[in-house]
């Protein structure tokens, strides 16, 4: 039996709601493959004491009939437990009194909480203790935290899009299931992980190693003999969504609609603290990871001959090959490593967000809006509007509400195309 | 597994209300893909602007709509999607073809994220993810079938109705009646407009824009009325399957929609008048016999416990495979010229 368990990892549920990416990590669902009874449990920490374990709180739940079931204290540890007679509504009331010295609800006034138990959840109790950060933390509080966000968020999808720009550059096919190859990445990983039980990284690196086979088998069965039978751009983008729709299809039939996470890395303590926001160890190591990935291809594009036949082709296709590059093994090589780098991005971005079949769909819109910005056909120009463009999300959400943050990209993307169409780094001629 | 249910349910969409809703959609793309040669991309954002602007204007107050009559709701549609094309295409349609792919599905996303958000639902009153319903009472209250067959319309719009294998209650068969001849007018009229000298302008551009542009034609002109025209019989669409659900929802216009419409047209035949209506009969059907089959094996307990739950999105993965070995295979679908669909790039 599937049992679903909300694992609230102290800090807060406040933040969670202004950030996505590493606040909301504290907030998140796990899965476990054993039979439970109903229960309470979760830590209570204290915000404003470092997020220290608060102990001997004392909630008692109630039936919705009124009927008392029992008191839970923390320990400690700030733990919690408490079984509950079966699933339904329940009410929980915190009493005041057990509250250690200096440490008050953000909400003095909410010292209860209904909530309904599904049969065989684990819930945990969403107490915040210590100042409400809503009303104490300013936009410059915010903002270190947020740049950080937006620095990784916008290294992925740099991370991401390099393969979509390079295709786009070397056969001008504008391939609408790329995002496909990110989710397909995090759901290999997914499932490696989870079903087969390896290590999340040993699962990463098969799985980067899969997404690298399907780019190539994709090119030689698919986009190659499309390329030699000359078919028009039209075509091709409506071929790769006609693949993006049976892959996405694909995935949710066997995978569901479900966002479900890694088993490891999920739950971690902070590493250390920007501006109001805690970041775990797995930020910082996705933010180097990305960074040395693409400092990686960067000097293989620079330096490597393979690399620079690449921007050749990208560059003039017909003059690279009257120069004796072959094209057709270039192009192949895109396919491999950009299928291969947009797979590990999928990774990364799952590490926080969990996996979900659409991700790689918005994730698409964001790539799109990210070259745009960058330049059409460029590699690093592209890059680089990615990476702005994540900032730039991030920091929106200081001013927008989160759920129209990905729409600030999109508007960039048109605002971009109305004033500087062949973007920040691209020239004019590829627009024309 | 009840294959005469399969058959009727089959037999019923295919000239059912749904079906006129992928049809209208790809007699917009006609215009713009087959006539035009512009790649939209976005045509499910004209569908949900025609779906949210009718049930915004027509939905009573209490439910945060501004209670005014169905024919303002309609009007404000069609503004609106006139709107929507002029947005569109005044950034890119002085650029090449496939930043139009682009950008018109960013702002097809852009429309459905924002009507979906807890921030419209709380300043535009859209309902969020659960849309905005009972607006369409006006429409079925002055059924004229009912009224020519001398029955109450609530009786009749609650009946069924037997031909052969095709059943429909009152209701649907109403909105039928004024779907199809929607799509008649609009196919009357592009078969009009493309014989005019308007229509041969807008062929000439897809076949070769500098050669238009020397002859002194306005090329970004012509293409933003096209844009504006197949827009607006996009919105239609989206007229249509929100006053038939009586319920405007913001995942009705994901991408796929826009997808599920080029098919019908490819189906049918780019540039065909008949296409898209053949087309989106065609298509509409084997998706809803596709639907049927699944739902059915459902009921007979033929999946497995772990993938029953997402079985409804097989079909998806046989139509996206079947729409690649169309364009591959097939580009002119059943109508069309092979010379006139395949597009260089602009």
């Amino acid at each position: 039996m599937l049992v679903v368990c909300l694992v609230v990892l102290g800090t807060s549920g406040v933040g969670a709601l202004a950030f996505e990416s590493s606040a909301s990590a504290s907030v998140r669902q796990a899965e476990e493959q054993e039979e439970a009874a109903e229960k309470i449990a979760g830590t209570f920490r204290n915000r404003d004491d470092g997020n220290n374990p608060v102990a001997g709180v004392d909630v008692v739940v109630t039936t919705e009939a009124g009927k008392n079931v029992g008191t839970a204290t923390s320990d400690d540890e700030g733990r919690y437990e408490l079984e509950l007679p079966g699933p339904g509504r329940y009410t929980a009331e915190l009493q005041t009194s057990s509250l250690p010295k200096g440490v008050e609800l953000t909400d003095k006034s909410r010292t209860k909480l209904t909530f309904s138990v599904n049969p065989g959840q684990r819930r945990a109790l969403i107490f915040p203790f210590g100042k409400s950060t809503l009303t104490s933390v300013s936009k410059l509080d915010k903002l270190p935290g947020t740049l950080f966000d937006g620095a990784r968020l916008g290294l992925i999808i740099a991370m991401t899009a390099i393969g979509l720009s390079l295709i786009y550059g070397t056969t001008q096919f504008t391939n609408f299931a790329h995002g496909e190859a990110v989710t397909f990445g995090a759901l290999a990983t997914w499932y490696l992980n989870q079903e087969a039980g390896l290590p999340v990284v040993g699962a990463a690196l098969i799985s980067v190693a899969l997404a690298a086979a399907a780019g190539y088998l994709l090119d030689t069965t698919l986009w190659a003999p499309l390329r030699r039978k000359r078919t028009g751009p039209f075509s091709l983008m409506v071929v790769s969504f006609g693949l993006s729709i049976a892959l996405i299809g694909g995935f949710q039939f066997f995978f569901g609609s479900r966002t479900r996470p890694y088993s490891e890395y999920v739950i971690q303590e902070p590493l250390f603290t920007i501006g109001n926001q805690v970041i775990p160890p797995r930020a910082v190591i996705t933010m180097v990871l990305s960074l040395v990935v693409l400092g990686g291809v960067g000097l293989f594009l620079q330096r490597a001959r393979f690399g620079k036949a690449m921007r050749a082709v990208a560059d003039n296709g017909p003059l690279a090959s009257a120069s004796g590059i072959n094209t057709e093994r270039v192009v192949k090589l895109v396919w491999v490593g950009g299928t291969a780098l947009a797979g590990l991005g999928g990774i990364l971005y799952s590490l926080d967000q969990g996996v979900n079949v659409q991700q790689g769909q918005s994730i698409l819109l964001l790539m799109f809006a990210g070259i745009t910005l960058g330049g059409l056909g460029t590699s690093f120009g592209a890059a680089a509007g990615c990476f702005v463009l994540g900032v730039a999300i991030q920091v929106s959400t200081l001013w927008i509400p989160t759920s129209l943050k990905n729409v600030g990209a999109l508007v960039v993307l048109i605002v971009i195309l109305m004033i500087r169409p062949q973007g920040v780094f691209g020239r004019k001629e590829r627009v024309g | 597994m009840d294959w005469s249910q399969i058959a009727v349910d089959t037999f019923s969409a295919s000239l059912g209300a749904l079906a006129i809703v992928y049809v209208l959609a790809a007699q917009g793309l006609n215009i713009h893909y087959g006539y035009t040669g512009l790649f939209n991309f976005g045509q499910a954002g004209f569908m949900a602007i025609g779906a949210y602007g009718v049930a915004i204007v027509s939905a009573p107050e209490s439910v945060g709509g501004l209670g005014l009559s169905l024919w303002l709701g309609i009007a404000a549609s069609v503004v609106a999607a006139v709107l929507l094309a002029l947005l569109m295409g005044i950034p890119t349609l002085r650029l090449r073809g496939d930043y139009l792919a682009i950008v018109t599905i960013a702002v097809s996303e852009i429309i459905r994220l924002v009507l979906r958000s807890e921030w419209s639902e709380q300043h535009l009153s859209t309902g969020g993810n659960s849309g905005i319903n009972g607006f369409a009472g006006p429409f079925y209250d002055n059924n004229l079938l009912a009224r020519i067959g001398g029955i109450p319309a609530t009786r009749f719009n609650a009946t069924r109705y037997e031909v052969g294998p095709f059943q429909y209650s009152g209701r649907e068969l109403w909105v039928m009646v004024v779907g199809w001849f929607v799509v008649a007018v609009f196919a009357v009229l592009t078969m009009l407009l493309m014989r005019s000298p308007w229509g041969r302008v807008l062929r000439s551009i897809r076949e070769n824009e500098d050669a238009a542009r020397s002859l002194g034609k306005n090329v970004q002109g012509y293409k933003m009325q096209a844009l504006v025209l197949g827009g607006v019989m996009g919105a239609f669409g989206g007229i249509v399957l929100a006053i038939f659900q009586n319920l405007a929802l913001p995942d009705d216009f994901v991408t796929r929609t826009t997808f599920l419409a080029y098919a019908a047209l490819i189906l049918g035949g780019a540039a065909r008048v008949g296409g898209p209506i053949v087309g989106g009969v065609i298509w509409y059907t084997l998706f809803s016999f596709m639907n049927n089959v699944v739902a059915q094996m459902k009921s007979a307990d033929l999946f497995p416990e772990s993938v029953k739950a997402n079985a409804g999105q097989l079909p998806f993965v046989f139509l996206g495979v079947a729409l690649m070995l169309l364009v591959v295979f097939r580009p002119q679908g059943i109508f069309g010229d092979r010379k006139e669909v395949e597009l260089d790039a602009r």
